[in-house]
């Protein structure tokens, strides 16, 4: 029976013109898969337009296309052979139709990458590799066609498939087979060619019997993104597709990002004789759960003890296929699994040349572009990384009207938030204050609070803190620093350098900090504490008493001065994630003051930071 | 999951993102073997609700058993019907080929039952294995609002999210069994007992396999008067599934142009 035969989807990718439309119509042709009449048909059209016979027509089927002998939108047609069923998409290879390349690459299990043999590799080649890599495709075939127009040469073959294979190892991936291969005389279609005999490989259909078809990711952890949430009748349905894992009747699913638990009650479903125990991978279902939660679209269900990624700052590698390009700043709606939040991107960290792989800096991403940038959520969002789940690991972006872009996520440099979310305790009664801070004020002539240094490593946290205590201690201040030397050994001597413990330190000196504050004193911290978050915890904790300083030099004049030769060490990747090197460095954007250190010395530094205490601390 | 688990998966995702994302939808029913099997799908989807308006675009020239059909399922299905009707064909652009003439009619009565009754959403049955040019389309596609198809210019569709944001006055077909075969209609029809139109079953050596309105649809030779009959003709047939629809075969570029125009 067909409906136990496996399928598969393969696209067909590559420069334009390189012969994709016109092997899957060969394709087609040669296995015997064509109704009736159809190639009759083709001939005709071919006849009215005076032209050579053309199979690419087969799925150039739009007016437009046929006229400009070019594919604009991609399209799925179904075969098989005795292996199994095959859906096949051809996509377009010109660069302006990237969009629609990206809208058929995107469906695919595997991909026949096409490069002609007379012109070789071309830009799209590598653009159509490096994205087939990037959306984590990874069964790719190469085809050298139009091998009839270069003598069906075995060193030109030979030439284009080793370039092609260094350029293909240098992203990642190794393709199962480069074949040569001819669209139009049909060579090495569906068998062996008497023009190549010095191939020995396998032909274009054996190539796709030899991909494997994906398994459902029914083993991998539970993610079960809520689609909608229906009140038809008395039942409460928590409707989703099952992304990967398993739901059982009487498991208890945690709902991300709200944290919430409940046991699944019943799996719902329509037109069967008895309700289902269980569901898997791929299955849209709809469950009814033992507790009322408040769930939402766009929540993610996992198991308690494998649950997703919780944080509001992202790494991703993106495409971008807007016609305004990306720009840091700007809000888009990003989109993952059913979830929709507001996201700007922080960063950009990199514009990738598809060409050469090399890096450029820049400050926008434009059309057509690939790119490592840092986005940055209003709320917080429940995902994956997509090297651990590829359905809850990528988004798109949305810009005005349009999808302008699709990208995968990493936490590389970033700590889960979800950890680190402060449940303050409520079993605790709080202590009625004897002594108020106005109390504390008249006493010490001056409010207590938190001066929370950051910036990077050698820009003059340490020093200028340690100037700055002798100075406002000489004033008459209550003052004491706070540094990784006096917290590391004692307080958090149980943390390692993890981006979670490294979180976890900065999340205690930041409680600490506000116990001192409210205890009347200045607290002077000195942390890179490079991300927004932590310090945002930090500020949570000691409210209107905490003061962010911005200690601000440019990474150039902090590895000019390189005290601890740490700079030199992290270029020669002897340090691992090295702030402003190797991991990210968020400035503040609304930093209470800025002293910046490339310009002043340290005492004017330190009279800066001493103006603004004597500011801010003493009036009543 | 086996072949039509999948298929029928995808496409209650398909509905319920449409349900939840754009405003009123509603469904064209033309009455044939895709459309049953596409109510079928939505009260998999809506778990044995189908919580929007089904509606028949009628050219008054379909076939007695299909408005029989039609009165019978209303009633036993709990559906919220509608129905539209066709202008003449003498309003109708006089340089398309006959046939296509014909059938433009259920685009411009489309045309105007969106305008009496605006919908956000109109899922189709439409699927890409039928003709090449529907081989091209979108799962969400975005119309104008005189409904036309900018094919030349359609916009991203991947990782299955689809476009949900529009400008005022666009609205969407939804096409829910885009990914289906005509082999997976009728499997399927047969696996959930799919109650079908008595047209599709062979008699006297004909059958109709895709029904259209009575003037512009011809019969196939055919001996299969059952399911099963018609599932292993398939699996062995070499014509294809529109031949009997004349304006398929009128000039190359008709059924485009009757797209381009908002025909489905
Ligand atoms: N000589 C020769 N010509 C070929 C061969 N394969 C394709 N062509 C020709 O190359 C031209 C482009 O072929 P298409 O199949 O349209 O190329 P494509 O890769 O689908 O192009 P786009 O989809 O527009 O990117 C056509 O004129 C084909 O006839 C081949 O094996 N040998
Ligand atoms: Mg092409």
């Amino acid at each position: 029976m067909s409906n136990h035969r496996e399928s598969l989807k393969t696209v067909f990718v590559g420069h334009v013109d390189h012969g994709k439309s016109t092997l899957v119509g060969r394709l087609f042709h040669d296995t015997d898969s064509l109704p009736d009449g159809r190639v009759e048909e083709i001939r005709k059209m071919c006849e009215r337009r005076g032209m050579p016979f053309e199979y690419a027509f087969l799925m150039d089927a739009l007016q437009a296309e046929r006229d400009q002998g070019i594919t604009i939108d991609t399209s799925q047609i179904w075969f098989k052979t005795a292996k199994r069923d095959y859906v096949i998409i051809d996509a377009p290879g010109h660069k302006e139709f990237l969009k629609n390349m990206i809208t058929g690459a995107a469906a695919a299990d595997a991909a026949i990458l096409v490069i002609d043999a007379n012109e070789g590799v071309q830009e799209q080649s590598r653009r159509h590799g490096y994205l087939l890599h990037l959306m984590g495709i990874g069964q790719v075939t190469v085809c050298v066609n139009k091998m009839d127009l270069v003598d069906y040469s075995q060193t030109r073959f030979e030439a284009i498939e080793e370039e092609f294979r260094a350029y293909l190892t240098s992203i990642g991936v190794t393709p199962n087979h480069v074949i040569p291969v001819s669209g139009r005389e049909g060579d090495l279609i569906t068998g062996p060619s008497k023009r190549m005999p010095w191939y020995l490989g396998p032909s274009i259909t054996e190539a796709l019997d030899g991909f494997r078809v994906p398994l459902p990711a029914t083993d991998q952890p539970l993610r079960f993104p809520v689609q909608d949430v229906y009140k038809f009748d008395e039942r409460r349905i928590i409707a989703g597709r099952i992304e990967s894992g398993t739901i059982r009747v009487g498991d208890t699913l945690l709902f991300s990002p709200i944290n919430k638990t409940a046991k699944v009650r019943t799996i719902e479903a329509w037109n069967v004789d008895q309700l289902p125990m269980k569901a898997s991978a791929g299955q849209s279902v709809g469950i009814t759960l033992d507790e009322q939660l408040f769930i939402e679209r766009g929540h993610i269900a996992s198991h308690e003890n494998q649950p997703p990624v919780e944080t509001d700052v992202f790494r991703a590698h993106v495409f971008w296929l807007g016609n305004d390009a990306l720009v840091p700043g700007k809000t888009y709606k990003m989109k993952l699994a059913n979830a929709e939040a507001r996201v700007t991107v922080q960063s950009i960290d990199r514009v990738i040349d598809t060409g050469d792989l090399s890096h450029v800096q820049s400050d926008r991403v434009e059309r057509n572009a690939v790119a490592e940038v840092t986005i940055r959520s209003r709320q917080m969002l429940a995902l994956d990384e997509f090297r651990h789940n590829q359905k809850t690991g990528r988004f798109v972006l949305v810009d005005g009207f349009d999808i302008a872009g699709g990208g995968i996520i990493s936490m590389e440099g970033y700590a889960d938030q979800r950890s680190l979310i402060t449940v303050r305790a409520t079993n605790v009664t709080k202590v009625e204050a004897a002594i108020g801070p106005d109390e504390r004020h008249k006493r010490n002539g001056h409010k207590g609070g938190v001066l929370w240094f950051t910036g990077l490593s050698g820009a003059g946290k340490s020093t200028i803190a340690v100037a700055t205590e002798r100075r406002l201690f000489d004033k008459g201040y209550q003052v004491y620093v706070l540094d990784g030397d006096n917290v590391r050994f004692g307080l958090n001597a149980d943390l390692g350098f993890s981006p979670e413990d490294r979180a976890e330190n900065i999340r205690r000196v930041g409680e600490v900090a506000a116990l001192m504050a409210k205890a009347g004193f200045i607290v002077v911290t000195a942390f890179i504490s490079p991300y927004r978050s932590d310090r945002d915890r930090a500020r949570a904790a000691a409210g209107a008493d905490f003061h962010e300083i911005h200690i601000d030099a440019d990474v150039a004049t902090c590895e000019s001065r390189d005290p601890k030769g740490l700079y030199r060490k992290a270029r020669a990747g002897e340090i691992k994630e090295f702030t402003g090197i190797s991991a990210p460095y968020e400035a503040p954007d609304a930093a209470e003051l800025t002293v910046d250190t490339s310009d002043l010395s340290i005492d004017d530094s330190v009279a800066r930071v001493s103006a603004y205490v004597d500011r801010t601390f003493t009036q009543t | 999951m086996d072949h039509l688990d999948r298929l029928e998966s995808q496409s209650v995702y398909i509905f319920r993102e449409a349900f939840n994302r754009l405003g009123r939808v509603g469904m064209l029913w033309s009455l044939g073997k895709d459309s049953n099997v596409m109510i079928w799908l939505a009260r998999k989807a809506f778990l044995g609700h189908v919580p929007f308006p089904v509606m028949h675009v009628d050219t008054e020239k379909k076939f007695p058993e299909m408005y029989e059909f039609r009165d019978r399922y209303i009633k036993e299905w709990n559906l919220n019907f509608l129905s539209g009707k066709c202008p003449p064909i003498e309003e109708m652009d006089a340089s398309l080929p006959p046939a296509a003439r014909s059938a433009a009619r259920k685009t411009e009565g489309l045309k105007n039952f969106l305008a009496a009754n605006p919908f956000d959403g109109i899922f189709a049955g439409i699927r890409r294995d039928e003709q090449a040019t529907r081989a091209k389309e979108r799962v969400f596609s975005p119309r104008g609002a005189t409904g036309a198809w900018n094919f030349r210019d359609q916009p991203p569709e991947f990782w299955d999210q689809f476009n949900t944001d529009f400008p005022p006055g666009t609205h969407v077909r939804i096409h829910p069994l885009l990914h289906w075969t005509e082999m997976d209609i009728w499997l399927y029809t047969q696996r959930e007992n799919i109650p079908v139109i008595d047209l599709y079953f062979a008699k006297n050596g004909k059958r109709y396999r895709s029904l259209g309105d009575k003037d512009i649809t011809n019969p196939v030779d055919s001996n299969a008067e059952t399911l099963d009959e018609i599932i292993e003709e398939l699996r062995t047939t070499r014509v294809s599934e529109r031949s009997g629809r004349a304006m398929d075969h009128e000039a190359e570029d008709a059924f485009e142009r009757l797209r381009a125009d908002g025909y489905m």
